[in-house]
């Protein structure tokens, strides 16, 4: 039988939630609320004169090809920046769980690039790629491959994945370091008994023994490339070349700050909102039915 | 017992410190970096030694298009500054925004200071005038564009180092031979839109946008799709392809590969100078903007750059007049021309001109007078100054475009009838929002 805690007192349970539901009244509900509101609203720069245009911020936006155009870019980014950094990460959580000696240094050295800031991390790689003075271009160049992110769009957006997935593969190895602790050593050794190699023990029992934590990340790493990532692409190729890299979370980053634009900004971050719900109940409707908890 | 005597030490400190009476604090924000954020605080500092009533207090608030961000948000939350620089790009935004500035001739004015805004040198004075005749904003820093070139570079590929390249042919054929003589990037531009198009128009003497490049109001429409527009970015694409025109990126980005010696020209902002000055190892040449010869009235004059100081509404009167004494200082001839001759920014005036040109400034500095004597001219209505709504988003448009012609994705055509068609939208966008 089901053992179960029931609170006798009414106010007791609310009042221990109380601080839980401040802070997610007061760091999401209102800023969503904001944004709902000013989607509605075009105003000056300054907000001195601000009118109620219904929906013609979305309709506007509905109605420029640029801005369609960056669902593609976005895509792109979102697929390439959660797959690569989540399988890097695996094999990276798969071989510190492997090794013997020096796993806390190993360990530990993967997890410094999540204390870097996204910002740094763009001008990072960007210092590296620069083209003609970048340490990594000038190895490309050497051996024949001309590498130019300011005019070719395909290594603009190699650039800002790489950044991107060395910001979060820490993170994804640090859930499946410990992913891969909490399956039990006896399964392992009774199927290396058997005579199962590495490779068939990993797909055969880590892989889905892990799959809880994929699927988490997985989740993560869709917000991350879709909001997370702005400050990287400021720092990297502000967009370009034309608007190659300009993924949506860039747009509303640029509308909003630099250009301005309150109202365009508000429409296209409740855009950028509803993709994000509609993704996240996909997935916990399709995939998490794959998943072995 | 010891708590009580340090802190009625601290007190008698705190005393001490302050002056006879309280000072009026004025606060300035701004956009300078490095050797001009010293000219700043050194202007603050002599302002404030020279009188005992008034203390500016000037704050770094990031680039250009940060600090106007910070202040909408600052004035949208009441705390905005007194005093705000905001470069040309943002002038039409602020001009727009009704009730947030004060204009400068009116400060001036109840403050009893007399302006007269017929000193400052005619392109400056005119893109800070409202289309009613009022001066609205002080001209501070001004810049404008023009060419640099690599001495070394040009004597290595057997061209004369004391002749630069005056026209486009001839900025190609001197490309073409820097090339040849193993340069591996001949010619590169900064600020892509402000130097091929804005820069360009007026010094060919062609509008960059109908009604007097915006100056006449809000329903100005892009004109950059014209022939001479197309045929000079069809050269440019043509230089491109031939690897005579390398690009280098968006803003002052491409600056870093004249500096290092890399690219042997260059076309950017006339405040690169002291930059060069300090950095380059090896003999370089300042010369005016190239322009298509066959093009009659060309060359004209180049449009401004830089950034004014704006003043904020909604402050004290009492404020208001330490603002106004001390624009009063900073608009003082000598103060003028001992900033012009420091930063490389245009002089606002004309007399601080006349005052740089009789020290022998000019002289002894050949280069500096470049972009001076670009801009101290009769101006026509097409070469007055660009001013237009939702200007940054057009240079990122026209970055955007451009990038594509140069890597062959557009034809020069297309990409000009795109910046048209786009930009065009963000100006209706604009007039829509304003005139309400």
């Amino acid at each position: 039988m089901e053992k179960r805690v029931v609170f006798r007192s009414r106010w007791l349970p609310w009042t221990l939630l109380a601080p839980q539901i401040a802070i997610i009244l007061v760091f999401f509900f209102w800023p969503a609320a904001q944004a709902l509101l000013q989607s509605l609203q075009q105003s000056d720069a300054f907000g001195t004169s601000v009118d109620w245009v219904g929906l013609d911020n979305f309709r506007a936006l509905l109605a420029d090809p640029q801005y369609l155009a960056s669902f593609q870019v976005t895509s792109v980014f979102s697929i390439l920046v959660a797959g690569i950094g989540i399988s890097v990460s695996l094999m990276l959580a798969v071989f510190a769980d492997r090794i013997v000696r020096g796993t806390a240094v190993y360990r530990t050295l993967l997890i410094w690039p999540y204390a870097v800031a996204p910002a740094v991390a763009g001008v990072l790689w960007l210092f590296l790629f620069a083209p003609s003075i970048g340490i990594v271009s000038y190895g490309l160049h050497a051996i024949g491959f001309d590498w130019n992110h300011l005019l070719d769009s395909d290594h603009a957006m190699a650039l800002i994945v790489i950044a991107a997935v060395w910001k979060q593969v820490s993170y994804n190895f640090l859930f499946f370091v410990a992913g891969l602790q909490s399956i039990p050593k006896s399964l392992i050794e009774a199927a290396a008994i058997d005579g199962a190699g590495p490779w068939r023990r990993f797909w055969t029992i880590q892989f889905p023994l892990l799959s809880p934590t994929t699927f988490f990340l997985l989740v993560i790493n869709v917000v991350y490339a879709f909001f997370e990532t702005f400050a990287i692409v400021d720092a990297s190729t502000q967009g370009g070349p034309s608007r190659d890299t300009a993924i949506l979370v860039y747009k509303v980053y640029y509308d909003g700050f630099k250009a301005m634009d309150l109202g365009g900004s508000a429409a296209q971050s409740v855009v950028l909102m509803v993709i994000v719900v509609m993704l996240t109940v996909l997935q916990f409707r399709f995939v998490e039915k794959k998943v072995n908890y | 017992m010891k708590i009580k005597f340090a802190l009625s030490a601290a007190g008698l400190m705190s005393l001490a410190a302050l002056p006879a009476h309280a000072q009026i604090e004025i606060h300035w924000w701004h956009s300078m970096i490095a050797v001009n954020n010293e000219w700043v605080n050194d202007l603050a500092r002599d302002f404030n030694a020279s009188q005992t009533e008034y203390k500016v207090v000037p704050t770094f608030k990031g680039s250009y298009d940060e600090s106007m961000p910070a202040a909408v948000a600052a004035f949208r939350a009441g705390t905005a500054p007194h005093i705000l620089q905001v470069y040309e790009v943002g002038t039409a935004t602020m001009m727009a925004s009704k009730g947030v500035a004060v204009p400068v001739g009116q400060v001036m004015k109840s403050a009893g200071i007399g302006f007269d805004p017929s000193v400052y040198i005619p392109a400056v004075a005119s893109y800070y005038t409202a289309p009613n005749g009022q001066m609205i904003s002080l001209p501070f820093n001004s810049s404008t564009t023009v060419f640099y070139y690599n001495k070394d570079a040009f004597k290595a590929a057997g061209l004369d180092p004391n002749k630069a390249p005056a026209t486009w042919p001839e900025v190609a054929l001197a490309a073409a031979k820097l090339k040849a003589s193993g340069h591996k990037c001949a010619y590169t531009t900064a600020w892509q839109g402000w130097t091929q198009l804005e820069s360009f128009s007026a010094w060919h003497n062609i509008e960059y946008a109908s009604h007097r490049n915006g100056l006449g109001g809000m329903d100005a429409r892009l004109q950059v799709n014209s022939p001479l527009h197309l045929r000079h970015i069809e050269n440019l694409a043509n230089m491109a392809k031939q690897g005579l025109f390398i690009y280098k990126g968006r803003g002052n980005v491409p600056e870093a590969s004249f500096v290092s010696g890399e690219c042997a020209m260059i076309t950017t902002s006339s405040g690169f100078l002291g930059n060069v000055r300090k950095n380059a190892r090896f003999g370089h040449g300042v010369a005016p903007l190239p322009y298509y010869p066959d093009v009659p009235g060309a060359p004209q004059n180049t449009v401004i750059g830089g950034a004014s100081l704006w003043v904020i509404s909604g402050k004290k009167q009492a404020e208001y007049k330490g603002v106004a004494e001390f624009f009063k200082y900073i608009s003082n001839p000598e103060v003028q021309a001992a900033s012009h001759k420091r930063t490389g920014y245009l002089p606002v005036t004309t007399v601080a001109y006349e005052l740089t040109e009789k020290s022998g400034f000019y002289k002894d500095n050949p280069g500096s007078e470049v972009a001076v004597t670009q801009m101290v001219r009769k101006v026509t209505d097409k070469s007055r100054g660009i001013r237009l709504g939702n200007y940054p988003q057009i240079r990122t448009i026209e970055d955007e475009e451009l990038e594509q012609v140069w890597s062959g994705k557009k034809r020069p055509k297309e990409a000009l009838d795109a910046i048209v068609q786009r930009g065009n939208e963000l100006l209706e966008k604009f007039e829509r929002v304003n005139k309400r």
